[in-house]
């Protein structure tokens, strides 16, 4: 009895060792491309990428077109919602404007909180210029407008993307000038592809 | 302070039927009389903590180390059958009305989805507390699996004393029976939503 | 029972939803909209027709009083090569329905066929008892996802076609319970004779 419980269990685990042993690499490759597509999609036409660094929960990269020049700086951001965490893709072309921006995983609410990933609202951040305008939702007096019945969620977003308004001018401290605070940057190492 | 977060949370907010709809079947099926609810609830609370308890340490002390995380839902489905099978020894010897009353469903809480649901939420789902975020230790786990199991009690219990008083109610013929508990749960489920953003 | 007749079943006599109310946990969590409520369905059919054939196969094997948890850990090894080839191959669908992919190892349909049917049945007829019932499920769900989709969204499988935002109660909890109600009583008023 128990030794065909065991018997069962063992060929069970056997089989599955196998196919995580065949699917480990499509898995790896999957969870690539997904932020590859998720980069593509919020930077404008590039060459090259170069490699995913690290800073505390941030991840970035920049691309490179056909002579190497940088044409922006892909931000992997986060920030808290109504549902739990949200973090997302914010591309950046290198005058400091917001090319577009991608949701990557997110827990609001189907219907409400979720209508971030919408054009309707995300749209709003395509060439979006904090140095002009402000990261906050109208109601908090800024430029932006929030999703009907989801402030929370919308106010999240507006902070996910400031706070990588906040990243890129550390990755980028020789941005425009008319940047107020760029008082406490800190000079990070860019693996000499930047050009300004 | 993170500890009452994860009560007001699992009990009001994301009630585990009412908004995560985790164990649904016992909801539906043993919510006739307030007094089987409540046995039910009993039974479930302490399966789903200890069940809990268990499969957080076989996650990070056995299956993290080991490398062999994809065998998560096998191991602990098997846990949480073999903790069904004792709990239901148990209970047959101390108390034989209650056994007699949780009847067939006794054996169903191993496939009552709250129970594997909660399992997997604590080791899956990072928990955000203000601006920070991150996954349960120990304490908060078993925290969090009492809070959903008082929050699994309380929906049963109110939803038992609804259908209780509907019982005596007369119903469309084509409403009777699932349609109309349905339409019940719709409205408790309203009234639970008053809760969201408490937290 | 003819061959036919094992896979129709599953949509309106033995339809797991609405008449055996079974598996209720993805069919109120994952209907937010059709594409979702599709995609659970058919992750479920595809458990539910190779669990089916693999308890057949081995059902004469097995002594009976380790035959539940023999079927689960059947079961949970299907489901986890379902975990692995869906994060392999449809990242995004599986990210969606989260929590409810490990969860299809405590459907009650699945191991209620197993009990009901698959043990006692050959390998080919259990798998068409698995394809029908699989189905009859995923169809249920699609409708109620449509429904929700429609009602709370204004959209059909991602189709916006009414502007505006729609009736939110229909995707939110209260009106995954609401929708099932009223479905469940439409489908005894038309299926009345059948069943």
């Amino acid at each position: 009895m128990i030794l065909c419980l065991g018997t069962i269990t063992l060929v069970c685990g056997a089989l599955l060792a196998g196919i995580y042993i065949l699917t480990a690499s499509p898995i790896e490759q999957a969870k690539k491309a997904r932020t590859q597509e998720a980069i593509a999609k919020v930077l404008p036409p590039f060459e090259s990428l170069s490699e995913a660094a690290v800073d505390g929960e941030f991840e970035y990269s920049f691309a490179m077109d056909a002579q190497g020049d940088t044409v922006g700086v892909a931000i992997k951001t986060f920030s808290t919602g109504f549902g739990g965490r949200i973090r997302m893709m914010v591309g950046f072309k290198t005058d400091g404007t917001v090319c577009s921006t991608s949701i990557l995983e997110h827990s609001e609410t189907p219907g409400l909180g979720a209508k971030a990933e919408e054009s309707a609202f995300a749209g709003q951040f395509a060439g979006f210029d904090p140095a002009q305008k402000k990261l906050l939702v109208k109601q908090d007096n800024g430029d932006v407008d929030a999703i009907t019945a989801a402030t929370i969620t919308s106010r999240a977003y507006c902070v996910a993307v400031q706070n990588a308004v906040d990243e890129f001018r550390k990755l980028m401290p020789a941005a425009p000038a008319e940047i107020a605070d760029t008082t406490d940057v800190e000079i990070v190492n860019m693996e000499g592809n930047i050009n300004e | 302070m993170e500890y009452i977060l994860i009560i007001i949370s699992a009990v009001f907010v994301n009630n585990i039927l009412l908004s995560q709809f985790l164990g649904i079947c016992p909801f539906l099926g043993v919510s006739g009389k307030v007094s089987t609810a409540a046995g039910m609830s009993g039974a479930v609370t302490f399966v789903i903590t200890l069940a809990t308890l268990v499969t957080y340490l076989l996650q990070y002390y056995v299956l993290v180390p080991l490398g062999v995380e994809y065998l998560q839902t096998i191991a602990f489905i098997l846990v949480i059958a073999a903790l069904v099978q004792m709990v239901e020894i148990v209970l047959k010897k101390v108390s034989p009305s209650l056994y007699s009353a949780l009847g067939i469903f006794l054996p169903l809480i191993t496939t009552n989805c709250a129970v594997l649901g909660v399992a997997l939420t604590v080791v899956t789902k990072e928990f955000t507390f203000g601006a920070e975020s991150h996954m349960l230790n120990l304490g908060q786990s078993i925290v969090y699996a009492l809070a959903t199991s008082a929050g699994f009690a309380l929906a049963m219990v109110l939803f038992a004393g609804l259908r209780e008083a509907l019982a005596l109610n007369n119903v469309p013929k084509l409403f009777k029976g699932v349609p109309i508990a349905l339409l019940t749960a719709s409205i408790l489920a309203m009234a639970f939503m008053g809760f969201s953003g408490l937290v | 029972m003819s061959k036919f007749s094992l896979v129709t079943k599953g949509f309106i006599k033995d339809n797991p939803t609405f008449v055996l109310v079974l598996g209720m946990c993805p069919t109120l969590a994952t209907t937010t909209s059709a594409i979702n409520g599709m995609s659970m369905g058919l992750a479920t059919a595809f458990v539910l027709i190779l669990s089916n054939m693999a308890i057949s196969a081995v059902a004469g094997l097995i002594p009976d009083k380790v035959r539940i948890p023999s079927y689960i850990v059947i079961i949970a090894t299907f489901v986890t090569l379902l975990q692995l080839l869906m994060q392999a191959f449809l990242p995004g669908i599986y990210q969606t329905l989260g929590l409810f992919i490990p969860l299809i190892v405590v459907n009650c349909i699945v191991l209620g066929r197993a009990e009901a049917f698959a043990n006692k049945n050959s390998i080919f007829d259990s798998a068409l008892d698995g394809l029908g019932i699989g189905l009859g499920f995923t169809v249920s769900l699609t409708i109620i996802g449509i429904v929700r989709e429609v009602l709370g969204n204004g959209s059909i499988f991602g189709w916006k076609f009414i502007p505006g935002d729609g009736i939110l109660i229909f995707v939110l909890a209260p009106g995954a319970f609401m929708v099932l109600a009223y479905l469940m009583v439409a489908f005894r008023k038309i299926f009345a004779k059948k069943l």
